[in-house]
């Protein structure tokens, strides 16, 4: 039932933005049969997903197709149903968010196209999640790489989003690369495309690390891990608000799934995989979040928080590694519970600030963090929606990215070992990578909120700002909803967990090695609560006080000085100054400022900048470099018909005297 | 028998070398269409049995390849207002030494080929290879794009000698394959022709370069 439930939705998914394109560019007719027609798909995913959670309910299907070694065989697993959830949640709020912030009548030219792509993507990727063929998988996942493409350049009138749409179409293809290599060497060393276990020496081990390795770089690229990472900020920024929730919440996870997914393929892998893991986990973690605290667009911003929590569920991925090499269960359900929590968590808490950054986009348009301020005044809703996203996002209780990186610790710490446990004490020294992602995430977030949310509007766009529609704050509530029920009920979610973990991991002993024995989870809810009502009874006395005693007026920021501007306030580049010297050596920032100052300084203008340097300095000079070398072969386009003739006259010779 | 079929072979490879010579582009027209003709003629030495469907294959080959597309490039020269002369990349002299390098050549390679007893004695094997030799070196040879079609012609009559040595074994499926290539290569490069004259006032295929880039 389950699968027949989410292949239907999935086709409804697929044909959601289809109705659309028969309407006229100015009606809204398309876009609100696109809503109700995901509104059901979603509707039908999340009843299956519910069904197989509950009675365990999966019956694989397996449909003949005529491509040779191809077969439609799908099957929903606990790995598949921890992805799928997100699919189809993130996508249908996505699409109601739309009805706002991309209405038809404001976007006649694109909203059409928008809503076919962003359909397809959504059944693109419920088909990567679901297939247990590789050549499906494959179609799945160019049909979701597509997808994103055109979603990507929606707006492809701007010169920026076209070469965001460029660097993208080369980095997914790159990946797809590795994934052909993939499937191809599975197939070799198993026979079929068919995706199933190995036998534990049914492989060899110098096969099996070539295919761990490929699967890294292809699905590491689309995951958006550190050094692979140069399309995801581009990509980001220039989309569509609901678009980049989508993608920061739901595609780069399909990145991730695939590491899961192989991984479990493959049999008992040795240390040095999940150490490499761990080791880039870290590495995406902490770049990620010092590239962000560097960032001076909301957007762009929040692309590189992306990187940095891809980080945060590596590092869960390694340490299950780890744990299946040292043969340690503990360190396994830690791990996955950890890394899976995380995947849910980050599509809840990035979409829910991807679609807070599109209202202010929406009310204040523009992206600049120095240009706007004070917003907390005047889009309340967002203001807190965007909190919450924030807290949620920094690991800190009482809300759910508190709960992933919390079992994550666990499991790191434990990586020290106890009595009779194998230990692997490198990996802890990932606590303290995780420790450091979670201080700058918080430092950046203090940023970003006070930036644009708190002080006193910097230009004409922070003042003239409007809150948004009840579409858009609906779609961002239930997001809120979503982050407080994981943060303060994390028990509820521990059976899904479990089965994730049972789809990884089969072979895994589960006496005493559920995820409640392991970490405290009750006292996550008690603490939480606790937490929430000394907030509530300080936020109560502090209104009694401000009720009771005069309040002044007055601005903010206003530092002691006597007639304060909005200028004087900390901008985006001097909040962050001394964390992105601190980490100027990855970063290298790019700053022009005064040299001189003399007792009446003449007019002088600062300027900072942060480009990203793996993008600057390692890939284009590279791809430039290629360019030139094969300028050289431009010798042979004569456009001369004669002379291609030629071309094939000589390579025909050639093969006939060929030995 | 054999001996006048060895004829004829030889006739096949002097016409290569007079499309190669010859100035005028008529004259090319008409060395090819009589090469098609003879070429027609080949089943009748080949089969040991000639049935009706024998016959039927002659009577087709040679109408189209000795009357039908004759007339239709004559008919396009005609309509799209050509020069009568052939204005060669490489000279005529030139074409003729190669063509008589490609023919000494594939008279060599002729030998090195895994052919059966029967065959590796006739003269079909070099005739043909020597003609698609000649075939190519027209096509890279001459600008104008009826000659173009024309090396397409002399390369489908090379391809057409070779694919003689399979009669037996697949009797009709290999002429059926050309002949059907044949005339929509020559259909398709009519169409062109027309169109590069409209476009560019002439047919000569210089101007498509610069469609390049």
């Amino acid at each position: 039932m389950t699968e027949r439930l989410v292949l239907l939705a999935l086709i409804i998914a697929a044909m959601s933005g289809v109705p659309g394109l028969l309407f006229h560019r100015n009606s809204t007719a398309g876009q609100w049969i696109a809503v109700l027609l995901s509104v059901a798909s979603s509707s039908l995913g999340i009843t299956g997903l519910g069904l197989f959670w509950a009675l365990g309910d999966s019956q694989p299907i397996t449909l003949p197709w005529r491509l040779p070694g191809a077969e439609f065989s799908v099957a929903v697993d606990g790995l598949s149903a921890i992805f799928l959830l997100p699919v189809f949640l993130i996508s249908v709020l996505g699409n109601i968010y739309g009805l706002g912030y991309w209405n038809q009548t404001k976007h006649p030219q694109n909203g059409r196209k928008l809503r076919l792509f962003y359909g397809l993507l959504t059944a693109g990727m419920a088909v990567v999640v679901i297939a247990r063929n590789g050549i499906l998988f494959l179609f799945g996942w160019e049909i979701m790489a597509l997808s994103a493409f055109f979603l990507i350049t929606t707006e492809d009138d701007k010169k920026e989003v076209r070469n965001a749409g460029w660097i993208y179409l080369v980095a997914t293809h790159t990946a797809t690369l590795c994934l052909f290599a993939v499937f191809a060497l599975l197939r070799a060393a198993s026979g079929s495309f068919a995706l199933v276990p190995f036998e534990n020496h049914g492989i060899e081990p110098a096969m099996a690390t070539t295919i761990f390795m490929l699967g890294l770089v292809g699905f590491g690229i689309k995951a958006g891990i550190m050094p692979l990472h140069v399309w995801l900020p581009s990509a980001h920024t220039v989309a569509p608000s609901h678009v980049s929730a989508v993608m920061s919440g739901v595609i780069i996870k399909m990145g991730i799934y695939g590491q899961f997914r192989l991984t479990s393929l493959l049999p008992t892998p040795p240390l040095e995989w999940g150490a490499i893991v761990l080791g880039l986990g870290a590495v995406s973690g902490v770049l990620g979040v010092a590239f962000a605290i560097a960032q001076h667009d909301l957007k762009r911003l929040l692309a590189y928080h992306s990187i940095e929590n891809i980080g945060i569920i590596l590092l869960g991925l390694g340490l299950a590694l780890i744990g299946r090499s040292l043969g340690r269960a503990d360190l396994i359900v830690l791990g996955l519970s950890g890394g899976l929590l995380h995947v849910l968590n980050h599509a809840l808490f990035k979409s829910l600030l991807f679609l807070s950054a599109g209202s202010v986009i929406h009310g204040a348009h523009t992206r600049e963090i120095d240009e706007l301020g004070g917003l907390a005044k005047v889009m309340p809703w967002t203001a807190m929606c965007f909190l919450v996203g924030a807290v949620a996002i920094c690991g800190l209780p009482p809300l759910n990215g508190f709960v992933s990186e919390f079992l994550i610790y666990l499991g790191l710490f434990g990586t020290l070992g106890q009595e009779g446990q194998v230990p692997f004490a490198g990996a802890a020294f990932a606590a303290a990578a995780l420790a450091l992602i979670g201080a700058l995430a918080a430092a950046c977030f203090v940023k970003v909120y006070g930036a644009v949310f708190l002080g006193v509007a910097r230009s004409q766009h922070a003042q003239q700002s409007h809150e948004s529609g009840p579409t858009m704050i609906g779609a961002l509530s239930v997001l809120v909803a979503c982050c407080f029920l994981i943060g303060l009920a994390p028990l509820l979610i521990v059976p899904i967990l479990e089965m994730g973990i049972a789809a990884w991991a089969p072979d895994l002993n589960e006496k005493g090695h559920r995820i409640a024995a392991l970490a405290p989870l009750n006292w996550i809810t008690v603490m939480g609560l606790l937490l929430i009502a000394t907030l509530l009874l300080v936020g109560m006395w502090l209104r009694a006080r401000l009720r009771k005693g005069g309040v002044a007026a007055t601005v903010t920021w206003g530092c002691g000085y006597m007639a304060p501007t909005p200028r004087i306030q900390y901008t985006s580049s001097s909040f962050a100054q001394m964390l992105v010297g601190l980490f100027g050596w990855a970063l290298r920032p790019r700053m022009r400022q005064p040299t001189h100052m003399t007792l009446f300084p003449r007019r002088a203008d600062f300027h900072s900048e942060v480009a990203d340097t793996v993008l600057d300095k390692a890939i284009l000079p590279t791809f430039r470099f290629g360019a030139w070398l094969f300028s050289w072969f431009r010798v042979f386009q004569q456009g001369n018909i004669q002379t291609y003739l030629l071309y094939i006259f000589v390579a025909l010779i050639a093969l006939l005297l060929w030995r | 028998m054999v001996q006048i079929f060895d004829v004829l072979i030889i006739l096949v490879v002097a016409l290569n070398f007079v499309a190669l010579g010859v100035s005028r582009i008529r004259g090319v027209i008409n060395a090819v269409a009589l090469q098609g003709v003879l070429l027609g003629t080949f089943p009748l030495f080949v089969h040991s049995q000639i049935g009706r469907r024998v016959i039927l294959l002659i009577v087709v080959t040679i109408v189209l390849k000795g009357r039908v597309i004759p007339v239709f490039l004559v008919q396009a020269m005609r309509e799209a207002n050509i020069r009568h002369q052939v204005k060669p990349v490489v000279s005529f002299v030139s074409s003729l030494l190669l063509g008589a390098v490609g023919t000494g050549l594939a008279m060599m390679f002729s030998h090195t080929l895994p052919l059966t007893k029967e065959h590796s004695d006739m003269l079909l094997v070099p005739a043909s290879l020597s003609t698609v030799w000649t075939g190519f070196l027209m096509l890279t040879s001459r600008r104008e794009a009826i000659m173009q079609v024309l090396g397409f012609l002399l390369l489908e009559n090379g391809i057409l000698l070779f694919g003689l040595l399979l009669l037996e074994a697949m009797p009709f499926l290999v002429e059926a394959g050309v002949l059907l290539d044949l005339f929509t290569g020559v259909f398709v490069m009519g169409i062109i022709i027309h169109h590069i004259n409209r476009e560019f006032d002439s047919i000569s295929t210089e101007h498509l370069s610069k469609l390049k880039e």
